[in-house]
């Protein structure tokens, strides 16, 4: 059985996409970090822990809200959904803020509530906890989005059987510059209840991700 | 050979092997330092890499750079030795090795260089030694090119970087490329050091025992730091290894906790669920499991989960110990040197006791080995937790 992409977001920048239509947008460039936050408001989450998040998971979290907001997993068992992110920089930007607090060594005050974060794939986890998704995870890192990676690694938990539905994306942080695409890919069964908001599913292949990549 | 697996994938052999630890740069210098009981873990005193005195199993400097100096030789004389940072060079020494056995396998097109790691070239970011590399090196990417560009791989690797599970979830990505067909084989490598960075984080979660680790024991109060490396030389040739009876990957699996970040599963469950998964796909029942290398990190938590998944998996009397008292938590290591170890106690049928434990602690009465002894393992399994809420499962297998 083939595999379609069923919802997607892209946040760069200034700009939120989610499955073709312009979700946010913010003339002026300012932080992405001032950007989440007006997401976060105007689409009224509420989620204490995202503030507690370092920038990669709120990025990550973010993501994953607005793909699922439009499509649902509620109808797969916890086990049987995946998580496979990427990125570049892996945890570098809050490697770079728990560095800050050892530089010094007369003023050393390291902490628990930044080293957690100093790992990526603990925005899997944020998301996991978010979504109740207990199934496969994995973090992978390339220089640049590389959709043939990523796609290749999450065909083969389909093909193990290992996934019916697979969270699956790029999530960019460093400083200020942001760059997040995460999709829902899940078995070609369109006769599944509930298509979203008018979103024809794309097919999940290296082309329609580097299009969804770029193209926004 | 060519023959499928029940389920119609090919099966996955382990050729070859390395672990570069601080007992030693080989597997059997590392096992036979395991056989005679000697620890890794010391009391090192080493201002630039910590303020204060610290118990670490690290890697000689100097030997370190005896070996490698051997490799550059072979490979890339051209290149001075000290273009490479101390990972780059336990990576390189360790793939090395492991590529050395009898059996050649062609570095170009169907083969795939897998590299999990949790912090890579992270001591560069501190810039207290090692001034001399660009800050490009803090990419896990321009890691992992260096290695590809170093052995002439024409892939360019998959790079994992995934916690404490990080060296088992490359076992296990690597083990599905093979299966489908889409490589015939894999160099699988995973590596960290010991860094001030890491040492300050752990401390400040108190989660670093004041005395040499003790997992599963009543009186474990934390984990040891390591650093090291492991490579696996996977292939789905068996007739490329020098065994007749070469011991394959037979199931492997991952999941999340959805729980906490930074904290276990209270039940085991998840954890649980990896291992049925993996003893699923290898069409193993918990009977046919004869050994567990666990992740034992010997913090309170963890030990205690994993006791709990292990007896939910129906495996509490199966012989268990955890590595972590010879050399340490070596992080994105982890997986791949104690899955290396459990190979080697398949092929020499002798499980090694669990150092540290003498009295039990975990609230499961876990069958912990305490001491080295004879055993036939035909199957095994390997586990692992980390931060994130994630957990693996893989099972080895003799033919």
């Amino acid at each position: 059985m083939e595999r379609i992409i069923t919802s997607y977001c892209h946040l760069h920048d200034n700009k939120v996409i989610v499955n073709d239509r312009l979700l946010f947008y913010q003339e002026n460039i300012v932080k992405f970090a001032e950007i989440l936050k007006a997401v976060y408001k105007q689409e009224k989450i509420n989620y204490p822990k995202f503030y507690k998040m370092d920038a990669i998971s709120k990025l990550g979290f973010m993501a994953a809200e607005l793909v699922l907001k439009d499509r649902t997993i509620e109808g797969y068992r916890p086990e049987t959904v995946g998580v496979v992110l990427s990125n570049s920089s892996s945890s570098l930007d809050t490697d770079i803020a728990h560095n800050e607090t050892i530089k010094d060594r007369s003023a050393y005050y390291p902490s628990p509530s930044v080293f957690v974060y100093t790992l990526p794939n603990i925005v899997i986890g944020e998301v996991c906890i978010r979504h109740k998704i207990k199934g496969e995870n994995a973090f992978l890192i390339s220089e640049a989005f590389d959709g043939k990676m990523l796609s290749g690694y999450v065909d083969e938990l389909f093909i193990n059987r290992r996934v019916d539905a697979c969270l699956c994306g790029w999530i960019e942080v460093l400083g200020d510059k942001c760059n997040a695409l995460a999709v829902l890919v899940e078995n070609d069964d369109r006769g599944r209840s509930g298509e979203n908001s008018g979103f024809k599913p794309l097919l999940f292949n290296v082309k329609n991700l580097n299009l969804l990549m770029t193209h926004n | 050979m060519g023959c499928l697996t029940a389920d119609g994938m090919k099966p996955v052999y382990i050729l070859n092997d390395n672990i570069t630890t601080s007992l030693g740069f080989t597997t059997t210098e590392n096992i036979d330092a395991i056989k005679k009981d000697v620890i890794g873990i010391r009391m090192v005193d080493d201002p630039v890499l910590y303020p204060r005195p610290i118990l670490l199993s690290r890697i000689d400097t100097d030997q370190l750079r005896l070996r490698f100096g051997k490799v550059i030789q072979q490979y890339r004389k051209d290149v001075p030795a000290e273009s490479f940072t101390r990972l780059e060079q336990m990576f390189i020494v360790s793939i090395s090795d492991a590529l050395q056995g009898e059996t050649e396998i062609p570095l170009r097109q169907r083969t795939l260089l897998v590299i999990s790691t949790t912090k890579g070239n992270i001591d560069l970011l501190e810039n207290r030694y090692q001034t001399l590399f660009s800050h490009k090196r803090l990419y896990l990417w321009e890691l992992g090119r260096i290695i590809q560009q170093f052995f002439g791989f024409s892939n360019p690797p998959l790079i994992i970087s995934n916690a404490c599970i990080s060296g088992v979830v490359a076992m296990m990505a690597a083990t599905r490329y093979l299966q489908s067909g889409t490589y015939d084989h894999a160099v699988v490598t995973g590596g960290d050091i010991a860094s001030e960075f890491v040492i300050s984080g752990f401390q400040s979660f108190q989660a670093l025992s004041p005395t040499v680790c003790k997992p599963f024991d009543i009186n474990r109060t934390g984990l040891s730091l390591g650093e090291g490396c492991g490579t696996m030389i996977l292939s789905t040739k068996a007739s490329l290894s020098s065994h007749d009876t070469p011991i394959r990957v037979a199931g492997a699996a991952t999941s999340n906790d959805a729980n906490h970040i930074s904290g276990p599963s209270r039940t085991g469950e998840e954890l649980s669920g990896a291992i049925n998964q993996a003893m699923s796909q290898a069409s193993l029942s918990s009977s046919e499991i004869g050994y567990i290398s666990a992740h034992g990190t010997a913090t309170l938590y963890n030990d205690e989960m994993e006791s709990k998944a292990i007896e939910l998996s129906g495996l509490k009397h199966v012989p268990v110990n955890s590595l972590k008292g010879y050399w340490g938590h070596t992080l994105g290591a982890a997986g791949m040197i104690e899955s290396v170890a459990a190979i080697s106690s398949m092929k020499s049928s002798t499980l090694y006791r669990s150092a540290g434990f003498e009295t039990l602690g975990v609230p499961v009465e876990l069958n912990v080995i305490s001491a080295h002894h004879p055993a036939e393992v035909s199957a095994c399994l390997k586990t692992a937790s980390g931060f994130g809420g994630c957990n693996a499962a893989i099972i080895y297998q003799k033919q």
